[in-house]
């Protein structure tokens, strides 16, 4: 099966929910971990790491929950398909860079994901829709159990599971939680949010992970210290600490609709008029604007329209997703005129948003 | 905050790395971010950069003076670890163990692994600490002379060494 008839279809995809999901995009554990007897990825020799990357895949794919699941060489799939996979948020950019050596196994429902041979011998991550970090860390710990069955796995009494990277020490894992912030950077309180975060240890990143910028609002809270703690306690800190957050956005979306309501509804206003009328989008202004939208969305400036739609364009207005969609090579031109085309199409029967009749005023009683 | 290279212009720039395993910040104004090809994040400016600036070589530090420390299962040497901050198999950590100490120290919360351990070794773990408190026990017990029960948490740790199972069955905690 090639990797596109497998991969469920974005408008699929969108009508995935989980708790909390208004603000909370999505929830990722992540664990490292990597084999006796074979250098790290990075450092091996070709043929060493093409002999672990075979043992690796047939363990992985031996697993229960990788039933009927997808595997593949990296040196298989094309740079269109690749990048797809990072527009999923199924592998990192760094891995989509591989070739040869390195691969890639995907759970039916794509929730588990294992990249063979990125920085460690495995990443292995658990990808839910909202807020469900124990969750997600309770289903991977679960694979991670069923795979230490048939590997032997790295592993100091001291120092815990080994890493490529000292950074990754002990546990391994990397907790992480994508939230939709707009009110936050409306608000012009982001940055202070981000450095309250940082300085209880946890790393705010862009929407693609290391090193991107924040395109749409989108920010990724991770932990960053892997040794020392517990897996249950690296998982509750970061819950606390979203719980907080999502509580600073729902504040900064009562205040701005209190005080500033023209700025608000100026601004999702206009991401209306661009993304209806426009002729010719950048995949950045596109995402940029859709993140307006949602946020009207949340805010009943458009009644009757649901967030999948905005969560499906979110996802197909991406330059691979875009592509995909058409035979011939695109120039980004083309891309920018073909994804205009789709918006406007997409939004023909969705009506100009509303200001919503006196929004209830959050921090006040209701008055009998 | 000024720019740390050139002293005059606003930073800028504000780049976390971890770069020879140690955490560095590093603020510049955008004309001497882009001098040094800190635009490219691959680059080995970075590196350099934060080697001028005075990056401790803790790493460096564990081997005897002059020669230089490789991995005797992989061939990685600290050179290696300088320019790529990763290092080469899970041997390195018995290899470079002592210069990481110090590294590890700032980049987490603790140098002691808490977290989940993988079913065949639990056991181990436990029969470890079992003989560690027993030793213990035996030290105690020599430094007041009292051979008698030397003697017997002598055999104990010996049969428990042989015989890891006997842990389960019990004894004195």
């Amino acid at each position: 099966m090639n990797l596109h008839e497998f991969l469920t279809p974005p408008t699929e995809l969108a009508q995935r929910s989980g708790p909390g999901d208004k603000i909370v995009m999505s929830s990722r554990v992540r664990l490292a971990r990597n084999i006796v007897g074979f250098s790290f990825p990075g450092w091996a020799k070709k043929a060493d790491r093409q002999r672990a990357c075979e043992k690796l895949r047939a363990a992985v794919e031996g697993v229960p929950a990788m039933k009927d699941g997808f595997a593949e060489s990296l040196e298989a799939l094309t740079a269109l398909d690749k990048q797809v996979l990072v527009e999923r948020h199924l592998i990192s950019r760094e891995h989509a860079a591989k070739g040869a050596g390195s691969a890639l196994i995907l759970s039916r429902d794509e929730s588990l994901c294992v990249m063979v041979n990125e920085e460690d011998h495995l990443r292995m991550q658990a990808l839910l829709p909202g807020l469900q970090l124990r969750e997600a860390w309770l289903t991977i710990d679960r694979l991670d159990s069923d795979l230490e069955q048939v590997l032997d796995y790295a592993f100091s009494r001291d120092l815990g599971y080994l890493t490529a990277c000292p950074t990754n020490l002990g546990t391994g894992i990397r907790v992480s939680a994508m939230l939709h912030l707009p009110a936050l950077v409306l608000d012009e309180q982001i940055t202070q949010i981000i450095q309250a975060v940082n300085k209880l240890g946890l790393a705010v990143r862009g929407l693609y992970g290391e090193g991107t910028e924040a395109l749409g609002n989108v920010f990724q809270v991770s932990n960053q210290m892997t040794l020392g703690e517990s897996e249950a306690e690296i998982v509750e800190r970061l819950n606390k600490v979203v719980a907080q957050i999502i509580e600073h956005e729902e504040n900064a979306r009562g205040r701005l609709l209190e005080k500033r309501p023209k700025v608000v509804f100026n601004h999702i206003g206009r991401a209306y008029g661009i993304l209806a009328n426009a002729h010719s989008v950048s995949s950045k202004e596109a995402i940029n604007l859709l993140s307006l939208l949602r946020l009207g969305l949340d805010l009943g400036t458009l009644p009757g329209v649901s967030r999948m739609l905005v969560d499906e364009l979110s996802m197909l207005t991406q330059p691979a997703h875009l592509q995909l969609r058409h035979s011939e090579k695109l120039s980004a031109e083309e891309r920018d005129i073909l994804r205009a085309d789709m918006l406007r199409e997409a939004l023909r029967s969705v009506h100009r948003p509303v200001v919503p009749p006196a929004p209830p005023a959050l921090d006040k009683p209701p008055t009998a | 905050m000024l720019c740390m290279i050139c002293q005059k212009n606003e930073a800028t720039v504000h780049l976390t790395d971890v770069k020879d395993g140690k955490l560095k910040k590093v603020d510049v104004c955008a004309s001497c971010a882009k001098a040094k090809g800190l635009d490219d994040p691959t680059g080995f400016a970075l590196a350099d950069l934060l080697m001028g600036l005075g990056a401790s070589e803790e790493v460096a530090a564990s081997a005897p003076e002059g020669e230089e420390l490789a991995c005797p299962a992989c061939g990685f040497t600290q050179a290696d670890f300088k320019k790529a901050g990763r290092l080469g198999c899970p041997e390195c950590y018995q290899t470079f163990g002592e210069g990481l100490a110090g590294v590890l120290k700032t980049m987490h919360k603790g140098t002691r692994h808490m977290g989940k351990v993988p079913r065949g070794l639990k056991l181990g773990r436990e029969v470890q600490e079992r003989i560690q408190t027993m030793q213990r026990r035996l030290d105690e017990a020599i430094a007041v002379e009292n051979y008698e029960e030397a003697a017997r948490l002598r055999d104990q740790i010996k049969a428990l060494k042989e015989d890891p199972s006997t842990v389960v069955t019990g004894g004195t905690p």
